[in-house]
């Protein structure tokens, strides 16, 4: 339903973002990575036709947005960063401006204001006034908005920003929920989001895409994962390891006759899980003593950490 | 048409959900009728005519408070990062900026119609001629119309409504001083006679020049053109500020 191609950014001499291109389906909830100032936004405003791109092309449902942007920004519910609301306004009145706008008048227009109170848990504030709101009740009165028309599409800026827990958790499960019969594309820089919600991830690094996959898939690309780490006492443990057909090589840190403290990489065939079941019933049989026998799954901050660059570290 | 009046609502029920509105039709009005009878002498003119005791003060009214109520219209947006939601919604740039701008035109119908009681005055005391207390009145509006513009086209340019205010008065100063006669005249005898022609083109591109003509009772078309181009042409810049903010 979204596709970019060779997208590009340029602000004066700063290149922000970079030949990037991805397609985003119906039911796929994409998440996007990366370090603060990496382009997220950037490529988010373009694709919501906020910003026209110096090169490359956005297609939203077949719809060309630089060619036909009203029709292409019909399909789109967007969340900006940092939920910008008209201050002046009620919550209701508020939405209700957006309906319009969306096209929806008269009482599909109360229906859908109702809906997206509802959505979002609103109800308390209905009909106070926008700038008295908490940031939680901003956050979510701009995310109502992005949701008054159904879109089937939505692009959600750190949709989780400035909210508690129990409400972070709410709008998780409310963005899997909708991204069974939508194409959603959200930002944000926490990692375990994406593992909760995205069944695709993309990180992006000083404006170009540095690795698109599966949350699972780029958890196995962290580095040292997807490997067994081992505290095994007893004569030959080493030795008898190295033989075992899953094992593709041992990384010992200390290791002497009677002992090994390490790592056992599993072969490409194999995985990691395989490698931890075969040395413990090798162990059990030969009766060695196991202090430590883990699995290493591999944790997706340390894979963003390994391929990303923030200004701090630098 | 639809989005424009979504758009306008919006816009015209902000100036009333604020203390602005209220404000700037309070001192316009007061200060409409206070210069007319304290200023214009308008009880010691033995005439029952408007012209110059009302509806001389008016451009310099215009020039302070029309943008006062404009400098919002966009640097509000800006402010807000709400113009990332306007410009993201399916309507046309243009619809946004016909909408906002008409709400203020609105505010400014508002404020003229409140100076009803002036022209009841005038009635009463005389038998004055309906026609070009009429035309002045399109005049005025015009004038209000014309800093209107240039207001919602400065607005563009900033987030700040404060340099907007300073920026949109001095460009409304100036361009009713060019209007005025004594300068002018004091302006051609200081250059060489060889510009006479280029300084006598400006003043003629002047609000001021155009809004005498329209108050002595003549509702040329002319200067009703020259008012709807100069709003034209500033809601044109007002788009290409938009657009170019945004790429």
């Amino acid at each position: 339903m979204i596709k970019v191609e060779n997208l590009r950014k340029v602000f004066g001499a700063k290149v922000a973002v970079d030949n990037v291109s991805f397609t985003v389906k119906k039911g796929e909830v994409l998440g996007f990575l990366g370090p603060n100032g990496a382009g997220k936004s950037t490529t988010m405003r373009m694709v919501t036709g906020f910003f026209a791109p110096t090169a490359g092309s956005v297609s939203i449902g077949g719809v060309d947005m630089l060619e036909n942007p009203e029709q292409a920004k019909k399909s789109i519910g967007y969340l900006p960063e940092n939920a910008p609301l008209y201050s002046d306004m009620s919550v209701s009145s508020f939405l209700g401006f957006c309906a319009e706008l969306r096209g929806l008048h008269g009482a599909a227009r109360s229906k859908a204001i109702d809906h997206a109170i509802d959505l979002c848990f609103l109800q308390n504030v209905r009909n106070q006034s926008v700038d008295t709101l908490s940031k939680g009740y901003r956050h979510r009165t701009c995310l109502a908005q992005s949701l008054i028309h159904d879109p089937d599409i939505l692009i959600l800026d750190e949709p989780t920003d400035g909210l508690d827990p129990n409400q972070k958790h709410e709008v998780r499960a409310l963005i899997k929920r909708m991204g069974e019969k939508k194409a959603i594309v959200f930002s944000t820089h926490i990692l375990e989001e994406v593992e909760a919600a995205c069944t695709r991830a993309i990180i992006i690094d000083r404006g170009k895409i540095v690795a698109d996959g599966t949350p699972d898939e780029l958890k196995r690309r962290a580095p040292g994962a997807d490997s067994v780490r081992v505290i095994i006492r007893g004569s030959g443990a080493r030795a008898e390891i190295e033989k075992l057909g899953c094992v593709e090589k041992i990384e010992a840190t200390a290791s002497d006759d009677s002992s090994l403290i390490g790592r056992a990489l599993p072969t490409k065939k194999s995985t990691g899980a395989e490698v931890a079941r075969e040395i413990g019933a090798l162990a059990a049989l030969r009766q060695w003593k196991v202090e430590e026998l883990h699995h290493v799954e591999g944790k997706l901050d340390e894979y963003f950490r390994s391929i990303t660059r923030s200004d701090v570290a630098a | 048409m639809k989005n424009v009046f979504t758009i306008f609502k919006r816009e015209f029920f902000g100036y009333f959900n604020s203390p602005v509105a209220y404000v700037i039709l309070v001192i316009f009005v007061l200060a409409a009728q206070g210069f007319t009878f304290f200023f214009g002498n308008f009880l010691d003119q033995g005439d029952a005519s408007l012209a110059r005791p009302f509806f001389m003060w008016h451009p310099w009214l215009y020039i302070v408070l029309a943008p006062a109520v404009g400098m919002k219209l966009w640097s509000e947006e800006y402010r807000l990062g709400t113009l990332e939601l306007l410009m993201t919604m399916p309507i046309a740039p243009w619809q946004s900026i016909l909408g906002k701008y008409l709400a203020a035109a609105v505010v400014w119908a508002i404020a003229l119609l409140l100076t009803f009681p002036i022209v009841w005055t005038v009635f009463y005391l005389g038998n004055p001629d309906l026609g070009p207390i009429l035309s002045a009145y399109v005049a005025s509006y015009c004038y209000a119309l014309s800093c209107l513009a240039v207001t919602c086209a400065v607005s563009a340019f900033t987030r700040s409504q404060v340099i907007c205010f300073i920026i949109s008065v001095a460009i409304c100063l100036l361009l009713t001083l060019f209007g005025m006669q004594p300068i002018i005249e004091a302006i051609i005898k200081a250059l060489p006679s060889s510009m006479e022609g280029v300084v006598r083109f400006i003043a003629y591109l002047c609000f001021l020049t155009h809004y005498y003509e329209m108050t002595k009772g003549l509702l040329v078309l002319r200067d009703l053109l020259y008012f709807s181009s100069i709003i034209a042409v500033c809601l044109m810049i007002t788009a290409w500020a938009l657009q170019s903010k945004r790429s």
